[in-house]
């Protein structure tokens, strides 16, 4: 063996792990093996968190209690729009490569991402009561988010009305690419808008600098929802490979076991 | 076969003829987007309140508003019966780059429903009780923003063309994209209400319109490969 060869096959082999998540089969059997124990250590860390949270932490001097409702609105709020992210990054990559896992991942994470909207939306105004005074302000951030859940709602739709699903995939792929693209110019519009529009914007915290004993809860509660969303996506994305690869010998053989 | 010998931008150019000859030769239709517009104006005056400083205040969001359910409702036009008689496909397998024949059919659309809804939008500002600078604002808005409104919807009807019933869906689809192009359009007539400089917001929506027309004739040409198969 020449060393060339020898240093391709070894190089064959350090990418070796990358190619396997192309197979539908190893993907399904890595995510039975992993969504469990996500989910418990996601389980474990909201314990951890809600305790800390709710009961360690000190009320705030301001906002009394009602602050703790910020150990589910922020984590619920950036995984929205990091899940937003992923569908769209899987999606491009199920669309240039076609890779199907990939375009599957992205179906996945759709109904998560638009879930995670709807509670950071729904907690914002449970929180917006006691600290603004009513339910729903036209905030700069809230409208964005709102918008990002018609960009989810949208997303879903098409790919729920197109029957065959290579195309509802490929099609759904090009709409999450253009919001892709359309998020932060929506974001900065709406950011500008309000600020044109209503003069002093409602700042969200006074923010003098965050207190640890606050720091702390929020940080495990970030990690929490980041180890649900992963776990929850293994289930979702094991459902997707089932049915996506019904015809196929290694489905068979799990759904005869 | 010729094929070779037709520029790509004699292509264009010919579709661009093809598509305003059939929109001429249906005249009727060409009026309805506009009517539409027209109609749902004069609805808010009935339902909201003719009071003259309320309406002026709410006049340049309702008018925009108004623009961009008009542009909707006639979107489907621009590839759907294309589709239905199979030029489409044939348009897909030209061998010039589809995204500029969606270019073309895209520019011609907005010909036929973009330019009406502008030449009669002073009226409309007109029964919405705003002041002359803020008509002339309100149209040059309007042409520097309905581009971009056709630009994306062409997106959005490249990726449902091939669904049948897609009314709701494609608006379900655009119309969070269109959100920029309302807040930098009805926010320029506002800022020339409150005697602010609309430059800004024009200069946005203008940038707005200029990265739609580099990026979204790419994306339906993609949707439409995809939709067409």
């Amino acid at each position: 063996m020449t060393t060339e060869s020898l240093n391709s096959s070894s190089r064959g082999k350090k990418w070796l792990w990358f190619h396997r998540f192309g197979s539908p089969a190893w993907v399904y059997g890595f995510a039975s093996r992993w969504a469990m124990p996500i989910g418990v250590v996601a389980l474990l860390l909201f314990v951890v968190g809600l305790y800390q949270g709710l009961v360690v932490a000190p009320p705030d001097y301001q906002m009394g209690d009602s602050y703790r409702i910020i150990f589910i609105h922020v984590p619920s709020a950036w995984l929205s729009m990091f899940s937003y992210f992923v569908m769209a990054v899987s999606a491009g990559i199920g669309l240039v490569w076609h890779i199907k896992v990939s375009d599957l991942v992205a179906r996945s994470v759709a109904p998560l991402g638009a879930m995670f909207t709807f509670c950071a939306l729904v907690t914002g105004s449970l929180w917006g009561k006691p600290t603004w005074g009513t339910y729903w302000v036209w905030d700069a951030r809230l409208t964005s988010e709102l918008v990002l859940l018609f960009l989810f709602i949208g997303y879903i739709a098409l790919s729920n009305a197109i029957e065959d699903r290579r195309t509802a995939s490929r099609a759904s792929a090009v709409l999450a690419l253009v919001g892709l693209i359309n998020l932060p110019i929506i974001h900065f519009s709406v950011e500008w808008w309000n600020t044109l529009h209503q003069g002093a914007t409602v700042t969200k915290l006074g923010r003098p600098s965050i207190d640890t004993r606050m720091l702390i809860p929020l940080l495990i509660m970030f990690f929490a929802f980041n180890f649900y969303f992963l776990s929850a996506m293994l289930y979702r994305l094991r459902c997707e490979l089932l049915s996506q690869e019904r015809r196929t010998q290694w489905v068979r053989e799990i759904v005869n076991d | 076969m010729n094929d070779q010998t037709v520029s790509t931008m004699s292509a264009m150019k010919a579709l661009l003829r093809r598509d305003l000859m059939i929109a001429l030769r249906e005249r009727g239709d060409m009026l309805q987007p506009v009517l539409f517009f027209i109609i749902v104006v004069s609805l808010f005056p009935l339902s909201v309140t003719p009071d003259k400083t309320l309406l002026m205040q709410a006049g340049p969001g309702i008018i925009w508003v108004a623009a961009l359910l008009a542009t909707l409702l006639a979107l489907d036009g621009i590839f759907r019966p294309d589709h239905e008689d199979g030029t489409l496909e044939q348009l897909v397998l030209s061998p010039h780059p589809l995204s500029l024949l969606v270019l073309a059919k895209t520019l011609a659309h907005w010909l036929v429903t973009g330019l009406p809804l502008i030449l009669i939008s002073p009226l409309l500002g007109v029964l919405m009780q705003l002041s002359g600078d803020a008509i002339i604002v309100l149209s040059c808005a309007l042409i520097l923003g309905t581009p971009a409104l056709s630009l994306i919807g062409a997106v959005g009807v490249g990726l449902t063309v091939g669904i049948r019933k897609s009314g709701v869906l494609l608006s379900l689809v655009i119309l969070p994209l269109y959100v920029p192009v309302l807040i930098f359009g009805a926010g320029a007539v506002q800022a020339t209400m409150v005697t602010l400089d609309p430059q800004p917001h024009l200069l946005l929506l203008a940038s707005f319109s200029l990265f739609s027309l580099a990026v979204c004739p790419l994306a339906s040409a993609t949707a439409l490969k995809i939709s067409v198969n």
